[in-house]
């Protein structure tokens, strides 16, 4: 089991949510039955993640259990069990990169020495509050390692001048492209595709034939 | 012989075509679903049977037998799908591109098979990481509430079908079945006792069947076309195509849709590109996933890709993510990372898991260093054997597997690196008593 994982000491008085994320959680709620709404807390923790800038408080989480009619400290199990949900400040551009294994033969430790380099050890944030990074599991993007998330998306087949290209223009505010960095769509094999490539399979003629439905064992 | 294009389920497998409903259509996913489901039930459950599907997410239990554990009457409680969509298994990349660019076959596979099991709901549980997946396959289940495919009178069959997108804040150990229920009832994702078993008491109590992203989408394909077609590849027990994973050190990583029993050499030269440096330059390769024990180059020369041939090595098919390692790597610093992950992603419920993924993991790194006694060799292996079997999950064994496999193959490299330690610092002599 990796360290405890505990609050920030420094914490705000206080948290709401905006009335879009409320009107949100309203629809959410929709998906669960009526006396199950606590199955909503991830999801609302995210989203309230997201609306104080990238990381989870106290006083929200406070907040999240009045809501779910939740005892506080199954909310805060929650918070603290799943590693998503940060508890303490991240950059504005917070940087996941993974570690494990298959990124790790494709060259994750090089990236890891770029990250060190601009920004500082594993787990830290910038003094301008710009960048943070840590370094995380696999995040199931293997066949596009190494590669590391930034906010949301995925940054994929990566090297250290690629990742310091992200990094520079994260710095000069140029917008950043999500996707590979070897100019692959997404899986595919680099270059000629070895399956796929047969046309004739993509014509509506052949691919929607009226369906005969047979059992087995049927001639 | 290898599969043709005419034969692959995911033709969309790369995103290199329109992921919508319109063009997925004609691609020949939601073709005719409504007739499927007015074969009934039983006659669902007995094609996919049939068909020799078995579970994608790395078990391999049997589609078909799953389904029919559910009660076929309701006793008043609900009937629930969950579909396992946090893929989260070192290696493991392949419902993602479902998800992203064939996300029509996924939400008509919940249809079918939540018909089949008579659920009026399904729950995709997505790993939380996936956020650029949830927008897309949100967005895909939009367009099918919008067409009328799911929701009342799902495809005009005058079955009502919910079906809900949720997902999870990056725990592996939800990928466990009934961890990831506690985690969908609002809990820390810690796996339950079994029984009961989640069929008789799953999600909030009620019949619950957790199904992985691609054994529910290959299901109405498998049926349009027929159970015979499907098992038609592969060898007898082992049927069916399969999305294969292929990452580490090949020339072009990527994800392949192929036939099962394909031989690994044929997988990684035909769609890879092949092993950097080639073929005689492979190390190991793990074949399924970090859970599954790694295989040495004499074995990878002939083995086949699938649950019996890799079983028959003392390995496994898992979810056929293919990590490959080639002559540079260091083999036990390797599997050290991997029992770093799952010290990492440990629940914490059952001492032999949470004590000893992390022992197991410091010895590794020792040994990775030379920094250990040949003896501790042989009590490593006996801590895995402490470990596996004694946890109420299998997150146990897979932390126990990859070590045992790499003391079975690489007992060599370790010893000679725990003796070329040694002579660099020789220990000072004792006197004697």
């Amino acid at each position: 089991m990796s360290a405890p994982r505990r609050l920030a000491k420094e914490q705000p008085e206080s948290f709401a949510f905006t009335p879009e994320n409320l009107a949100w959680i309203d629809e959410l709620l929709k998906k669960y039955p009526a006396d199950k709404k606590r199955s909503g807390v991830i999801p609302i923790l995210w989203r309230a993640q997201k609306q104080n800038g990238g990381w989870v408080t106290e006083p929200m989480m406070r907040v999240i259990g009045e809501l779910l009619d939740m005892a506080y400290i199954r909310v805060y199990e929650v918070a603290t069990f799943y590693t998503m949900f940060n508890l303490e400040p991240v950059g504005e551009f917070h940087l996941q990169l993974c570690g494990t294994t298959p990124c790790w033969l494709r060259g994750a430790d090089q990236l890891k020495n770029v990250c060190k380099k601009n920004i500082g050890p594993n787990g830290s944030r910038t003094q301008d509050g710009k960048l943070s990074w840590i370094e995380v599991e696999c995040l199931g993007a293997c066949a596009n390692a190494p590669m590391i998330q930034i906010n949301d998306y995925y940054f994929e087949d990566l090297d250290e001048e690629s990742l310091e290209d992200i990094i520079a223009d994260i710095r000069k505010g140029v917008e950043i492209k999500p996707g590979s960095r070897r100019g692959r769509t997404s899986s595919e094999p680099e270059g000629e595709l070895s399956s796929l490539s047969d046309e004739s399979i993509y014509d509506p003629a052949v691919a929607v034939t009226p369906v005969t439905l047979k059992s087995a064992g049927d001639a | 012989m290898l599969l043709q294009d005419k034969d692959r389920i995911f033709t969309n497998l790369y995103g290199l075509r329109d992921w919508r409903l319109e063009e997925a259509r004609k691609r020949g996913a939601w073709n005719g679903t409504k007739d499927i489901i007015a074969m009934g039930e039983d006659w669902i459950i007995d094609q996919v049977k049939a068909s020799g599907l078995r579970g994608r997410g790395g078990a391999g239990f049997p589609t078909g037998l799953k389904w029919s554990f559910m009660p076929k009457q309701s006793d008043g409680r609900p009937h629930y799908l969950v579909v396992n969509a946090d893929e989260s298994e070192p290696g493991t990349c392949k419902d993602r591109e479902i998800m992203r660019h064939d996300p029509h076959l996924l939400i008509e596979g919940c249809l079918v098979a939540s018909y089949a099991m008579r659920a009026n709901t399904c729950y995709i549980y997505l790993r939380g990481e996936y956020i650029f997946e949830r927008e897309r396959l949100q967005d895909a289940i939009d367009e099918a509430y919008a067409a009328g495919l799911v929701g009342q009178n799902a495809c005009g069959t005058g079955f009502d079908f919910d079906i809900y997108l949720h997902h999870g804040a990056g725990a592996y150990i939800c990928g466990e079945e009934t961890a990831l229920l506690e985690s969908l009832e609002g809990k820390k994702g810690q796996p339950r006792l079994k029984p009961p078993f989640p069929a008789n008491a799953g999600l909030y109590g009620a019949p619950t069947t957790v199904n992985n992203v691609e054994s529910i989408a290959v299901a109405p394909t498998i049926i349009r076309r027929g159970a015979d077609w499907f098992a038609s590849f592969g060898r007898p027990n082992n049927a069916g195509t399969k999305i294969f994973s292929i990452s580490g050190h090949v020339n072009k990583p990527c994800n392949v849709e192929e036939a099962m029993s394909i031989s690994l050499r044929d997988l990684i030269n035909t769609h890879a590109g092949g092993v950097t440096g080639g073929w005689d330059n492979l190390k190991a390769v793990i074949p399924g996933g970090s859970s599954v024990p790694l295989i040495p180059k004499e074995i990878c020369d002939d083995v086949l890709m699938d649950f019996d041939a890799l079983r028959d090595v003392k390995s496994g098919l898992g979810t056929a993510a293919v990590i490959v390692m080639d002559n540079s790597t260091d083999i036990v610093k390797a599997i050290a990372r991997i029992s770093y992950f799952y010290k990492h992603e440990s629940c914490g419920q059952c001492t032999p898991c949470r004590e000893g993924t992390g022992w197991m993991w410091r010895v590794l790194e020792r040994m990775a260093k030379g920094e250990a006694r040949t003896e501790e060799i042989d009590m490593l292996l006996d801590v895995t054997y402490q470990v596996e079997g004694h946890t109420i999950c299998a997150l146990g064994d897979a932390a126990a597997w990859p070590v045992q496999g790499l003391i079975r193959h690489f007992r060599h490299e370790i010893e000679e690196r725990i003796n070329n330690y040694r002579e660099d610092k020789p220990v000072a002599v004792v006197a004697a008593e």
